[in-house]
């Protein structure tokens, strides 16, 4: 294993909280009152509710209330005309199986969950389909525009190469699912005051979500959360669910939380979509390719539509003149996606990144060689250079370190006994992001830093990356520099979503404390000091027990003037079993060109994370549906199956760590989407490097390797 | 209507039973002072007598006389009874190992017991592993390699390891990542985690 650079470094800043039990996430706030909320749903697929009976529930021990359509809590933009299809307790339509039909609220949780179960539908079903593919085929089926047509040069160019290609590539639904179930307590007071304990990437943007719905001022809504037991994208929104825990508070006068079940998580807060896609790839005898081509088809809901980047990656990562790409959207009756972790970058590298393994092949050129000859010295979609990109140097330290100089060519020339032996590689880019964001400092003459903004802090480590940067700039000693988050009350940061936290965040933190610096710089001249003293002394010398900043900060011109983007380059070895089909990763490398790395033991955890996703996306994550029914059949751990430990081998990660001199004053790049993207191709790419089986549908189970 | 055709209200409880006070034969089988006390709004109270039966059991060595409905899960008797909201809900199914805690001395996910069960017993949660502010090697080991990102499963994960080690199940890497196996993590910290096992169990401190 490589001994890692990274032990002497900082520790998590929230370490402590965390493995003694004491961070609290949402659900465990102790309010007076609490009540407990259980959701019934639906049990058809499509349709319209025509009776509810709640009698039985309403009469059951210690219930408080039924909520409903049919007594329709008042959340005053629902009772207008538009906006939102799927408007939670307004509306007796069924746009999918398992959507929240009712809320009972009782004085325990047990209580609540038995009278849920007496609540009883019924219901006039209508015709329905869960399935993707079957849509696709279907000509009356509705395809929806998902992005702009793409093209430059001469469309499907490929068709007309020397060496040509075209491939299909599916991905079946995952689910986030991170380890939090999610939920809400909601307590709504007097005078319209309401307090919420959410689960969520943005406290501004549940704020704003329920200001809308509510009519009621931002300013009258205090959302917390300080912890959240990870999102990967599912906590970028609120959700109907989380609009029907303020509705029952509101509408019974007491706090009520709810915590959802694991198989709820299935079907009410989104998932990454199943998606269908076309690759067509030309070269030249040479290796450099004459044309690409990217259709992609991604699943969305009939009640509201969801797009992502699926051929963003086709655009740029590789010199070509002649590229096109075209995405559409297909309705189904499910719950509405929402991004996942890579979103849909993530989804079109496992396409494309395959599809260049294939050509590599088709040209019996090695492809990481194959890759280096149609790297781009620019950005060809956008003509502008690169801020920063250092793909060349993280090949070859990836190669190094996997030992790619034993990988064979010819696919399965390694065979031990009954077990074959494959590498693989792909690349994963994500834009660099830098947003907007405001954060208050508070330096006090007891010598510490006190930093504040309403931003998140899903797992990445925020709060340490933040710290850090204050850390260098002011010279204050890490314990002695506290950064508060997850409270909407404090400055305002946009969500912690698309890799741009540390980037956004981090830049108003840079800013503060460089505003701290020159006012106690002045502050000590004023007062006949030495410019370069001692805050403490400064602030002492001037009986002020404390200074304050606020800082908005955002990009300036240098995003007009190149193209910004992370780069993740992986390395697996992989083993097959030649009897079974069982494929084992058991080696990953993993190489990041992310600019400066901030925080170096919370980045190399967020490149492990991106691994282990990477290994449950490519082998074992499906969320599968009986589509006669329209419901998911393995809504749960034991049979939708996320990688566990012994899934997991050693994982070497590795960063370029050069800064990029455009991006923001850190030169830091976001890197929770880059440790995902591609990863999954480099599986499928080893998988075939081992056995000479290419397999283009997700996951790769024993029985697609041995079919 | 048919004796046939009537269901059996399998929902109701003996309180809906009191609710329901009007039928003849609640009346002749309840007790006066019972349908008088469900009249009087009081039957809260008077169901919880019904429902709960009582429990003694020790948490993090204090003592707890108590009594619990029997369908109370031992982890929401901790987390929404005692608020020891440190042994975390991941799944309710045994499926992911979040709520991992020591019942006499052994692993058990809480979710799969119920309360009642645990009568006389001694129940370890991560909030009773720390000796006063020093933390136990184990939580020390889990910060020195950052076993965790969102810290959500750490819990589990914590009372797990310091179980495989006790059992005598972390021999090697291999060894250990199969006994960890119970206790999912999906911010994906498995490699970290057994670096804090390794370590522990290198360092030779009792846990």
């Amino acid at each position: 294993m490589e001994k890692r650079m990274l032990k002497e470094d900082t520790d998590r800043v929230d370490g402590i909280l965390k493995v003694t039990g004491r961070a609290k996430y949402f659900a465990e706030y102790e309010l007076p009152g609490l009540t407990y909320g259980v959701l019934v749903t639906s049990t058809i697929t499509k349709g319209k509710i025509t009776a509810l009976d709640t009698k039985a529930a309403e009469n059951a021990p210690g219930v408080i209330a039924v909520v409903s359509h049919l007594n329709k809590p008042s959340a005053a933009a629902y009772e207008q005309e538009g906006g939102p299809q799927m408007k939670i307790f307004y509306t007796d339509k069924i746009f999918y199986n398992g959507q929240p039909i009712a809320m009972v609220v009782a004085n325990t949780f047990e209580r609540a969950t038995h009278a849920a179960s007496l609540v009883k539908a019924t219901y006039a079903k209508e015709e329905f389909n869960t399935d993707f593919a079957k849509a696709l085929k279907d000509p009356k089926a509705k395809k929806l525009q998902g992005q702009a047509d793409y093209k430059r040069g001469i469309e499907n160019a490929y068709k007309t190469a020397e060496v040509k290609l075209e491939e299909r590539y599916f991905l079946p639904i995952e689910t986030h699912n991170p380890m939090e179930l999610h939920g809400m307590i909601a307590d709504w007071r007097p005078n319209n005051q309401v307090t919420v304990y959410a689960k969520t990437q943005g406290v501004k943007s549940t704020q704003g979500t329920i200001a809308n719905v509510f009519k009621i001022p931002p300013e009258n809504i205090q959302v917390n959360s300080e912890f959240v037991g990870g999102g990967f994208g599912m906590a970028l929104r609120t959700w109907p669910l989380e609009i029907a825990t303020v509705m029952a508070s509101k509408h019974i006068g007491k706090p009520v939380k709810v915590v959802i079940t694991r198989a709820q998580m299935f079907t009410m807060v989104g998932n990454r979509p199943a998606a269908i896609q076309t690759i067509g790839l030309g070269a030249d005898k040479d290796g450099k390719l004459t044309g690409i081509t990217h259709r992609a088809y991604g699943e969305t809901s009939t009640y509201e539509n969801f797009t992502e980047g699926v051929v963003n990656m086709a655009k740029f990562m590789y010199q070509c003149d002649n590229v096109n790409t075209s995405y559409a959207i297909v309705p189904v009756d499910l719950g509405v996606p929402i991004w996942m972790r890579g979103p849909g970058e993530a989804t079109g590298a496992f396409a494309l990144e395959s599809a260049i393994d294939e050509m590599a092949h088709a040209l019996d050129m090695d492809p990481l060689d194959f890759r280096i000859k149609n790297d781009p010295e620019t950005d060809q979609q956008k003509n502008k250079p690169f801020s920063s990109k250092n793909i060349k140097e993280a090949y070859k330290i990836g190669a190094e370190k996997i030992g790619w100089s034993n990988r064979k060519n010819k696919p399965g020339s390694l065979v031990e006994g009954q077990w074959q032996t494959g590498y693989g590689v792909s690349v994963g880019v994500f834009n660099a992001n830098r947003g907007k964001a405001s954060v208050k400092g508070i330096l006090k003459a007891d010598g510490s830093l006190l930093l504040q903004s309403a931003t998140s802090d899903i797992g990445p480590g925020t709060g340490t990356g933040m710290t850090l940067i204050a850390h260098k700039l002011m010279k204050i000693p890490v314990d002695k520099i506290t950064f508060e988050l997850g409270d909407s009350s404090l400055p305002p940061a946009p969500s912690q979503g698309g890799s741009a936290t540390l980037s956004t965040v981090g830049s108003a933190v840079n800013d503060v404390c460089e505003a701290l610096k020159s006012t106690i710089s002045e502050l000590a001249i004023h007062s006949g000091m030495d410019p370069t003293a001692n805050f403490v002394e400064v602030l002492k010398k001037n009986n002020l027990p404390a200074i304050e900043v606020t800082k908005e900060s955002h990009s300036g011109k240098e995003r007009d003037n190149y193209s910004m983007y992370s780069f993740s380059i992986h390395f697996v070895q992989v083993k097959v079993h030649a009897l079974t089909g069982v494929v084992k990763v058991s080696k990953i490398v993993s190489v990041g060109d992310s600019g400066t790395i901030v925080s170096p033991k919370t980045a190399r955890s967020q490149m492990l994370g991106g691994a282990v996703g990477g290994i449950g996306m490519a082998l074992t994550e499906e969320a599968v549906i009986d589509h006669r029914y329209g419901r998911y059949i393995n809504n749960n751990f034991a049979d939708y199956h996320v990688p566990v430990n012994a899934d997991v081998p050693e994982i070497d990660v590795n960063f370029i760590n050069k800064p990029d001199p455009y991006i923001n004053p850190m030169g830091a790049k976001g890197m929770g989407e880059i440790a995902l993207i591609g990863f999954s191709a480099a599986v499928a790419n080893a998988v075939f490097n081992a056995t000479g089986k290419r397999i283009r549908s997700l996951p790769i189970t024993p029985d697609k390797v041995l079919g | 209507m048919k004796l046939s055709d009537q269901k059996p209200n399998q929902g109701d409880s003996r309180r809906d039973f009191l609710k329901k006070s009007s039928v003849i034969t609640a009346i002749a089988l309840t007790p006066g002072i019972a349908v008088k006390a469900a009249e009087n709004n009081v039957d809260e109270r008077f169901a919880e007598l019904f429902e709960k039966i009582p429990l003694n059991l020790t948490v993090n060595n204090k003592a707890y006389q108590t009594s619990v409905e029997p369908r109370v899960t031992l982890l929401d008797y901790l987390r929404e009874e005692l608020h020891l909201t440190g042994t975390k809900k991941g799944c309710d199914h045994g499926q992911c190992g979040a709520c991992t805690v020591h019942v006499d001395g052994q692993r058990v996910n809480s979710c799969l017991s119920l309360a009642v069960m645990n009568e006389g017993k001694k129940i370890t949660t991560i909030e009773g592993l720390a000796e006063g502010d020093k933390l136990h090697p184990m939580q020390a080991a889990f910060i020195k390699h950052d076993g965790f990102q969102c810290g959500y499963c750490t819990s589990g994960q914590i009372m797990s390891a310091v179980a495989c080690i006790r059992e005598g199940h972390a021999g090697s890497r291999a060894e250990i990542s199969e006994y960890m196996s119970g206790n999912i993590c999906r911010c994906g910290a498995y490699p970290n985690i057994v670096d804090a096992i390794v370590d522990v169990k290198d360092g030779g401190a009792t846990v």
